[in-house]
């Protein structure tokens, strides 16, 4: 009895040794192998309507590439709000697709996981050199400094969107350049159930994006140069209570709007109830909410002094999505090839038409399709006025930390409490004592 | 394996020895080793499902388990006790937040349980009358239950919104109870919006447990109690609820687990970042791993949750067995 016991016993810790020992770690291999050189698996982000409208935008494409070299891409479409989630899984386990689709703000983060190929001179080389695509869009992907992470694909950026209709009616001539115009012109539409501007209070990516825009228009940063968190000067506390009171104390934004987080302003916009916004890429969903394209215009967001250009006059990060591949990846020459493809003159004219995103590759950007009046304004802005977010390993949590912090001051200026330099203040070194230590 | 390895040893044993003994030996070797056998499966996978990541997590609690180390994570650096005393120092805005969601949390855990309970029972008696439409409404009841929860809540939580929600269209446009359209999703309203999709949720399960243990109490006893002249009150104080003891303690128990590890419906509610008023630990613990990468951290506050739920769940087993037994004797 006693020895059944025992060995019963060591069975139980030998398998869970094992067990243990399996799950330990991923593959510890560095740089990737050739081993399965006929396939490839990508993860695409979710960039068109839904996905299974991304779906057929890709296979053909995929299918192009299969035709020229014989590798067969499987395709997934990832979601939003699975994908980080999912590549960090992947990373852990060792086990993910061999090409990937990133937020370009993710990149110094998912950089320092050691996840990704580095895309030195050597493997730039391979599609095509450095020098193809647009600086700053180069500059958000990856720590400065460093080889970057990933390679850009889609580039966006902010610009305002005004409805044409509503500012007829409120006797408004043209959108506003500076943030003073806009709060003016804001009183006269904000009336009858009528708001100016919307906002997304309840996304913490989005809250990031502005008031990351507004800091750099008050000669801020939310990292200093040795890329510690800082949130706490005076220019990041003026920037916050800037983008918080064009709720609270301007009354330009509808109080709703602080628990908006699905994209509810652009319903808002294209219902005549709200009739400004500051967005990426609206053509689209504008127009699933029944609104043709000349009932909207688009200029580029207001900067305190009217002409937007660099440092203090910044009204834009560089948006947009990078791909990556995976470093563990059995098929490295067949996934260099894909970004290749991808990155091609052809297909960035093709894939970024179809989204409505502008291309990173230079070459790509002379197509006629980029140069109707709203992407002009986009593009003009990702050349001239816009500016990567911090690339620090730490740039997801400061989204989390300082995102809800202005979730919460919404909040309150929802609900009529005051919000003053005090209050913004407590809530950012909150925020910054959540960072993490190192 | 070890069932083969053990007549061989009696096979060796002295030549004094007689024939019988080793036959017996083996049969009662056989007899002792089989529920083991028949255990084993069960217990292999209970290990790789439940106690294998169980204590994967909690070696995890003592490393430094940030995104730098996350692609091999054996190599992390250990941080001793590191992780739990930024958890426990409630001095500090983390230890702080922590103990805040701990609160709220228990309060949240203490009126949904109880709101379930008190519906679900009350539901359950009066539907052991017999009337029309008794089925319908029995199934009805079950509904939340039956009905996968994203959907139920992603439901929740359009009816909760501001300007377009239907729960403010009641409340402020036709009944007029609110001067001004309320927050549900936002702010402190946002533990009142948690709590009712809660109750909503986990009522129909007390309804069903103690509609079972209903059917198990003896109409004999009803119908004495009747002759006898007690009232519906008191028959419910002296016939139904002690008989429904031993159904009630084990129910009340499922549901506070339950309740008080929700993820679900805070998560589909509110999104990453939960409300000050509705940071429920499990998404707190979630927002200090996932979304902050820090899985050390998470662990640790992971694991500091399960010594709480096991000494709440066994000081409460506890207690109610000492009850039963009083009340045995």
């Amino acid at each position: 009895m006693r020895r059944t016991r025992a060995a019963a016993a060591s069975a139980v810790t030998v398998s869970l040794l094992a067990a243990v020992t399996a799950c330990g770690g991923g593959s510890s291999t560095d740089g990737g192998s050739n081993d399965s050189p006929k396939t490839l698996t990508y993860w695409a982000s979710n960039q068109g309507p839904s996905i299974e409208a991304d779906k057929k935008i890709l296979t053909p494409e995929l299918k192009k590439f299969e035709k020229q070299t014989g590798i067969k891409v499987k395709l997934e479409v990832v979601p939003w709000s699975d994908l980080l989630n999912r590549i960090l899984a992947a990373t852990t386990s060792g086990q993910g697709p061999d090409v990937l689709n990133i937020g370009n703000t993710w990149s110094a983060s998912l950089q320092a996981t050691g996840a990704l190929l580095p895309w030195d001179e050597k493997n730039f080389g391979k599609i095509g050199g450095k020098d193809r695509f647009v600086e700053s869009a180069l500059g958000s992907a990856g720590a400065s400094g460093s080889d970057p992470a990933a390679v850009p694909l889609y580039s966006m950026a902010y610009a305002l969107y005004y409805n044409k209709k509503m500012f007829e009616d409120a006797g408004i001539s043209g959108p506003p350049a500076t943030w003073d115009d806009l709060v003016a012109d804001g009183k006269k539409i904000s009336k009858g159930g009528k708001w100016a501007l919307g906002a997304e209070g309840s996304n913490l990516s989005e809250n990031i994006h502005h008031v990351f825009v507004f800091a750099k228009q008050h000669g801020a940063d939310f990292f200093d140069a040795e890329g510690k968190p800082d949130f706490t000067s005076d220019g990041a506390v003026a920037a916050v209570k800037q983008y918080v009171d064009l709720m609270g104390k301007d009354k330009v934004v509808a109080p709703g709007n602080a628990e908006y987080a699905q994209n509810q302003s652009l319903q808002d916009f294209a219902k005549d109830k709200t009739a400004m916004v500051l967005w990426q890429t609206a053509a689209a969903t504008l127009k699933a909410h029944g609104m043709s394209d000349d009932e909207w215009g688009v200029a580029p967001v207001p900067v305190q002094s009217g002409t937007p250009g660099a440092d203090k006059a910044v009204n834009s990060m560089v948006a947009g999505i990078n791909m990556a591949v995976f470093k563990n990846t059995d098929n490295v020459d067949g996934a260099v090839k894909f970004v290749n493809f991808m990155t091609s003159v052809d297909e960035q004219t093709i894939l970024n038409k179809t989204y409505g995103s502008i291309p990173p590759v230079k070459a790509a950007q002379q197509d006629p399709a980029f140069n109707t009046p709203a992407l002009k304004v986009i593009r003009d802005t990702l050349a001239t006025s816009a500016a990567p977010l911090p690339q620090v390993p730490n740039e997801s949590q400061f989204e989390t930390a300082v995102g809800t912090a202005v979730k919460e001051l919404f909040a309150d200026a929802a609900a009529g409490r005051k919000v003053t330099t005090a209050s913004v203040k407590e809530k950012l070194d909150e925020a910054q004592q959540q960072m993490p230590k190192k | 394996m070890t069932v083969t390895a053990q007549p061989a040893v009696g096979k060796e044993a002295p030549p004094g020895a007689t024939a019988p003994v080793p036959r017996r030996r083996t049969g009662r070797v056989r007899r002792g080793a089989l529920p083991y056998l028949l255990l084993l499966p069960a217990l292999l996978l209970e290990l790789l499902v439940h106690l294998v990541p169980m204590v994967i997590g909690i070696v995890m609690s003592f490393k430094e388990l940030t995104q730098f180390y996350i692609r091999d994570w054996g190599a992390a650096p250990w941080a001793a006790f590191d992780n739990y005393s930024v958890s426990v120092d409630f001095d500090a805005p983390i230890g702080k937040a922590l103990l805040h969601s701990f609160f709220v949390t228990c309060a949240f855990t203490v009126l949904s349980v109880g709101l379930c309970w008190l519906i679900g029972t009350t539901a359950a008696v009066y539907m052991q009358e017999n009337f029309r439409g008794r089925g319908f409404l029995r199934a009805v009841f079950l509904v939340p239950y039956a009905l996968p929860v994203y959907a139920a809540v992603i439901t929740w939580a359009f009816m909760f919104q501001r300007d377009n929600g239907l729960v403010n269209h009641v409340l402020h446009d036709q009944l007029g109870l609110t001067d001004s359209p309320s927050f549900w999703l936002i702010g402190d309203n946002s533990f009142v919006a948690l709590l009712v999709v809660s109750v909503w949720k986990g009522w129909p399960f007390a309804f069903l447990i103690v509609m079972a243990g209903l059917q198990n109490i003896p109409k004999e006893l009803y119908e004495a109690a009747s002759i006898d002249g007690a009232g519906m009150l008191q028959q419910l104080r002296r016939i139904t609820l002690p008989s429904l003891r031993p159904v009630n303690q084990v129910l009340v128990l499922v549901l506070f687990l339950w309740t008080f590890n929700d993820f679900n419906t805070p998560f589909v509610l509110f999104g990453r970042a939960a409300p000050d008023a509705a940071d429920l630990i499990s998404i707190h613990i979630y927002q200090s791993s996932f979304v902050t990468w820090n899985f050390g951290a998470g662990s640790a506050m992971s694991v500091l949750l399960l010594l709480f739920l096991l000494v709440v769940t066994g000081v409460y087993l506890v207690l109610t067995s000492r009850g039963r037994r009083a009340a045995d004797v």
